[in-house]
């Protein structure tokens, strides 16, 4: 059986010089083929005697997996060095930019406005919404501005064509027009015994005023408004700090200033410590460390009653803001003009 | 306001306070110091939560100092030369200041003129500059003559913008000493909302100053030194319309001199934002600044010579039909039925509380004086005003309301002070007509309304406490207070009202700071949502995750503008714009009635930035109706265009949105709402290519036209390469249709069988109705029915376009049969065949 051991060692000898996949494959035919030495070896094995077939087959069968084993080495060694090459070869330009998708975006303000809904329905507000047109009464009178009213001078209206002289139609110059729709609108239900409200008034408005980078004909407001039988000044600090808090940062400051509005008494202005230096002066807070957020008060008890509300009974806040100006000191934008100008470079930073 | 801080000390003891402070707590109580403007005083370093400006005077650099002599300069005649005695040593100082050539060459001075001195290194207001610029004061040399030092304009100073001359200080002021400390001054401008239009003098300031801090207020000054013979008789009084005039007091004072003020009036005159004119005007001036009544003063003895030599009558009263007046300001006024004048018998002198005429006005020729003092009703001068577009320090009280007991106080003040600064004596007592007496208001409030409004426990002491430190009068009553508003403020009503008013009161003093923040305790309301707002919201959110841009636009445009979005020539429709009454630009005329105009002039706006455009708005149109208000109607506009992706640089994904894109897009849009049963049939639209307009309809009811953009209207908007597709729906129909719920399909546990099936048809048959034949004939075991391809040419001839379907067949319980399928297969071919003429493609 030297003739086995003389097969395989040349079979070994000639697959170490095998360098890639189709050599390994003539390798295979001429070493493990139907005409390979190894082949004719075992078919000549029934020349054998009975005495020595076994111990030769079994030889003969060590040689063949031996060279089975050899070929399975050598193809995955030949098989790692093929993918070693492919991939060193694959190499893409990774700084090279992605495709762009297209992602669709919500406008600024509808994201501010989403932000300021979310924090108060999460305190019990829900949203009441009602008509950008409305009539002086409604914007004015049962607000507690009467006619000729030096509070008016600070909200210069826009008027419709053809309204009643004595009741005149105007765009709405502030969401509080709504307040007494939704105060009616409740009372209706039980005017006995009118329920709670707790509401906010998000909608757009509109102001006579020449456009600026600091205002426009038409800005959104956000009304705010809580009336029962148990509400104090104290609530309306804790429940605007409250949203202050979640709309700009956990620790932020608040800071109340006595103000005046036809339709609240007392009033308050709310400034936010600047969330941008904390308080300690730069220029978006004009170096005075406050930023001023929104107006406030309690509900006057005029507009209590006209919304159906007796004000020896109930008592009630009401606030506004403006999503603009909340957005534009988040993002520190310094023209009101960009939201309605829709420009895509503006639009797709947010 | 411009409020001096020295004005206020006359009333309020303001030694060792700090400005910063003072100006934060009267900020806090609802007097918003808008900025403080230091004269002199020193400025504070580092944060400041109130704006500020002006100089600060170095109280080395800046001292007092006497000129001893002034010589002429030797090569300049419009200079001199100063001998100056600045405390510690003599300086040459030189200056071009007029008002000091009269002293040139007089030798030593006796006494010296005492002046602001400047010292090298000073920083003052550049006197040769227009504006104010501060500058620095440094050495140089002028006409051969060492310049290092300067004696001050008031320019120069800060204290006003005159440059005219140098200023003089007192004699009794001592060289040396820092200039601050004589002239040292600041003004805080103070907004005054109009309910605390009590307060836009210098006693109200004061009053709230003394209040927030604790400290005393002095009393009022309204004591007058008369001693003439009583004014019985010397004038007398007649008033027409005592709701608009309440009241009218005059005072008399004879012989006074005409000459300038004093310069200290002159100079709070100036810090307070008025001009002096003489001493009679002045005196009028300053006593409305100081207690809030405005005056007016006549020359006396022309209103007498007008009575044609006897006492005058003054007569308040509407003007008449046609009426006219010219006013100080020398404009003719044609005057309103509610205009109020004062008159005498010759005629009308002047606009009540507003603006005197020109005859009767005070000259220089002036020797006896009728003052006015009145009360107006605050509603008319506001709608005179506004009538007749103009303005005035006193119309701007007036307008805000001024108690009729103010009236003989600022008389009273007004006369002492022309007494003072004119001489002259004053006749004793007043004409005073007061036919309608304000009511004394008076409010109870309990600690239980404290707690009820602001939340806070307070005691009846203290609730007392804050509101006499405001001049309230407070009585015990019951478990309360009475309180008696006091004569100087109209602001407070009875009843509940009052109690509110009071309330504010109270909170202002005692800090809003030291109110607790609270959490409402109250009952929540009952719960309910907002069905409108959450399919907007649910709206905007699926067309925004198809990659489509939220826009938000004015809802004011032109009906031009609008126009643009119909080929030329559209007949107008028969909706009526909502028009405004007022403009204030001619690009804002009208309500919108177009979401659709809003939205391609967005598209415009961008068409040339970026090559695919993808934007859409929700938001109201208007339409004029019978009824008082106009409809806002609710709708929704997708405009799209160019590429459906973002340009980027790889070269896959360029197509173009087309018809059929805007139909995707729309249908995923309705099926993420859970509407299916819907129809597309040709539209009809001025604004759409005929042939690429399709409208949605649920049943009859049409939810929704859309298309490729009218070839006119687009070229109508400069759009560059874009060809635009549009959506425009009705939200109102949307949420009518939108189911609340749906039923969720079971996922099925059978494999289905999925075959193509291509038929051959009509090009003019729709495709539409190819596949709902195929629907409604494979019934419930045909779960899927999708065109994959359309196909037209050579080999299925002219006039015929082939359409592929996959058809997914789909037993919900079981795996269905090659024999079933292959049934149901022959059952919808016949079917097409038979019915639409289809041919089964090979």
């Amino acid at each position: 059986m030297e003739n086995l051991q003389t097969i395989r060692e040349q079979a070994l000898a000639a697959l170490n010089a095998v360098q890639d996949e189709a050599a390994l494959e003539q390798w295979k035919v001429a070493q493990m083929g139907r005409n390979a030495a190894l082949t004719q070896a075992m078919k000549s094995l029934g020349q054998l005697s009975a005495e020595e077939r076994p111990l030769a087959g079994k030889q003969a069968n060590e040689v063949k997996l031996a060279l089975e084993a050899a070929f399975e080495e050598k193809r995955a060694a030949l098989e790692g060095a093929r993918l070693r090459a492919s991939l060193s070869s694959e190499k893409l330009d990774v700084t090279l930019p992605g495709r762009p998708l297209p992602l669709g975006r919500l406008h600024p303000i509808t994201q501010t406005l989403r932000r300021i809904n979310a924090i108060f329905a999460q305190m019990g507000f829900q949203v009441y919404r009602s008509r950008d047109v409305e009539t002086d009464e409604y914007n004015f009178l049962l607000l507690n501005f009467p006619p000729n009213h030096p509070a008016r001078e600070m909200q210069d209206s826009f008027y419709v064509e053809g309204g009643d002289p004595e009741n005149p139609t105007l765009l709405r110059t502030h969401t509080s027009a709504g307040q007494i729709h939704a105060m009616r609108e409740y009372a209706a239900k039980d005017p006995g015994n009118p329920p709670p409200i707790r509401i906010v008034l998000p909608g757009m408005c509109y102001r006579f005023e020449q456009v600026s980078s600091r205002s426009e004909v038409q800005f959104t407001q956000v009304e705010g408004l809580a009336v029962g039988e148990n509400i104090t000044f104290g609530d309306l600090k804790g429940t605007l700090t409250d949203f202050a808090q979640r709309f700009f940062n956990a620790n932020v400051r608040t800071r109340f200033r006595a103000s005046h509005f036809p339709f609240t008494e007392p009033s308050a202005e709310m400034d936010v410590e600047c969330f941008v230096c904390g308080g300690a002066g730069c220029s978006v807070c004009k170096h005075s460390g406050w930023l001023e957020i929104l107006g406030s008060g309690m509900v006057h008890p005029n507009v209590l009653r006209n919304g159906g509300y007796d004000p020896e009974k109930y008592s009630g806040f009401a606030f506004g803001m403006g999503p603009e100006r909340l957005t534009m000191l988040r993002y520190r934008i310094e023209d009101i003009r960009y939201f309605w100008r829709n420009d895509m470079r503006f639009l797709e930073q947010f | 306001m411009k409020t001096p801080l020295s004005w206020l000390k006359d009333f309020v003891d303001l030694e060792g306070i700090n400005l910063e402070e003072l100006a934060h707590t009267l900020t806090v109580a609802g007097l918003e110091v808008e900025e403080i403007h230091y004269i002199g005083l020193p400025m504070p370093a580092g944060l400041q939560q109130t704006k500020v400006s002006g100089l600060s005077w170095d109280p080395d650099k800046l001292v007092v100092a006497e000129i001893r002599e002034v010589g002429p300069h030797p090569n300049a005649d419009r200079l001199v030369l100063c001998r100056l005695f600045d405390g510690q040593q003599e300086h040459t100082v030189l200056t071009g200041a007029p008002n000091l050539f009269e002293y040139r060459g007089q030798g030593e001075l006796k006494p010296p003129l005492k002046v602001a001195y400047a010292k090298e290194g000073a920083e003052i207001y550049d006197g040769h500059q227009e504006g104010m610029h501060k500058t620095v004061l440094k050495r140089t040399k002028i006409r051969g003559v060492d310049s290092y030092s300067m004696v001050c304009s008031e320019k120069e100073l800060g204290i006003s913008e005159e440059h005219e001359g140098i200023l003089f200080l007192p004699a009794e002021t001592v060289a040396g000493t820092p200039l601050a400390d004589v002239l040292g001054d600041a003004v805080l401008t103070i907004a005054i909302t109009p309910n605390i239009a009590r307060d836009a003098n210098i006693y109200g300031v004061a009053r709230e100053i003394a209040a927030l801090t604790g400290r005393a207020l002095k009393p009022m000054p309204t004591e007058v030194q008369a001693a003439g013979p009583k004014i019985d008789g010397a004038v007398k009084l007649d008033i027409k319309d005592s709701e608009l005039n309440p009241r009218f007091v005059l005072g008399l004072i004879r012989n006074v001199e005409i000459k300038p003020s004093p310069a200290w009036v002159q100079q709070r005159l100036r810090l307070a934002g008025m001009r002096p004119i003489n001493n009679i005007v002045d005196a009028t001036n300053y006593a409305m600044l100081e207690l809030g009544e405005p005056l007016h003063a006549f020359d006396y003895d022309v209103l007498v010579q007008r009575a044609g030599g006897k006492p005058p009558t003054i007569i308040t009263r509407p003007a008449k039909p046609g009426e006219t007046l010219t006013t100080l300001d020398d404009v003719e006024r044609k005057l309103d039925d509610f205009t109020v004048l004062v008159c005498d018998t010759a005629g009308s002198l002047s606009i009540g509380g507003i603006m005197g005429g020109l005859e009767s006005e005070v000259t220089e020729a002036t020797r006896n004086v009728l003052l006015e003092g009145a009360s107006w009703n605050f509603i008319n001068v506001r709608k005179t005003l506004v009538a007749q577009r103009m303005s005035s320090e006193a119309a701007y009280r007036f307008s805000r309301g001024v108690h009729p007991a103010m009236a003989p106080r600022g008389v009273s003040r007004g006369l002492e002070l022309m007494r003072q600064w004119a001489g002259g004596v004053v006749d004793a007592g007043l004409v005073d007509e007061y036919p309608r007496p304000a009511a004394v208001v008076q409010v109870h409030i309990s600690p239980a309304d404290a707690k009820r409004w602001l939340g806070v426990t307070l005691t009846n002491e203290q609730m007392t406490g804050i509101l006499a430190s405001l001049g309230f009068e407070v009585t015990a009553e019951g478990d309360g207070l009475s309180v008696t508003v006091p004569d100087h403020r109209l602001d407070i009503e009875t009843g509940v009202v009052g109690k509110a008013d009071l309330m504010e009161e109270i909170a202002r003093i005692y800090g809003y700071d030291n109110i607790p923040a609270t959490r409402i305790g109250d009952p929540l309301p009952p719960q309910h949502g907002n069905p409108e707002l959450e399919l907007e919201e649910r709206v905007k959110d699926a067309l925004a995750r198809m990659g489509i841009q939220e826009v938000m636009t004015y809802r004011l445009t032109t009906p031009e503008e609008e126009a643009r979005r119909l080929p030329p020539g559209t007949p107008p429709d028969d909706k009526p714009y909502v028009k405004l009454a007022n403009v204030i630009s001619q690009e804002r005329t009208v309500l919108r009635k177009s979401l659709l105009a809003s939205v391609l002039e967005i598209a415009e706006r961008n068409a040339r930035l970026r090559q695919r455009i993808a934007l859409f708005e929700i938001g109201p149109v208007f339409h004029a109706s019978e009824e008082t208000l106009p409809d806002e109607l609710s709708r929704l506009v997708v405009v799209l265009g160019g590429q459906q992706q973002p340009a980027g640089w790889h070269a896959a994904d360029s197509a173009a949105y087309d018809f059929y894109a805007a139909k995707g897009v729309l249908a995923e849009l309705l099926a993420g709402l859970g509407l299916h049963d819907l129809s597309y049939e040709p539209g009809t639209h001025p604004s759409f290519h005929p042939g690429k307009c399709a409208r949605v309809l649920a049943g009859e009811r049409q939810l929704a036209v859309f298309g490729e953009l009218h070839p006119q209207v687009q070229g109508q908007y400069d759009l560059g390469a874009h060809t635009l597709q549009a959506i425009t729906l009705n939200l109102e129909v949307l949420g009518e249709l939108a189911p609340e719920r749906f039923d969720s399909r079971p996922v099925p546990q059978y494999p289905p069988v999925i075959e193509d099936l291509a038929l051959v048809v009509d090009e003019s048959l729709p495709a539409g109705q190819v596949e709902a034949m195929i629907a409604q004939t494979g019934g419930n075991l045909l779960a899927g029915v999708s065109l994959f391809d359309v196909f037209r040419g050579d080999k299925i001839g002219a006039g015929k376009k082939s359409l592929a379907y996959q058809l997914t067949y789909q037993h919900p319980e079981r795996t269905l049969t090659d024999d079933e399928v292959a049934k149901l297969r022959e059952r919808i071919v016949r079917r097409v065949t038979q019915e639409l003429g289809a041919q089964l493609r090979a």
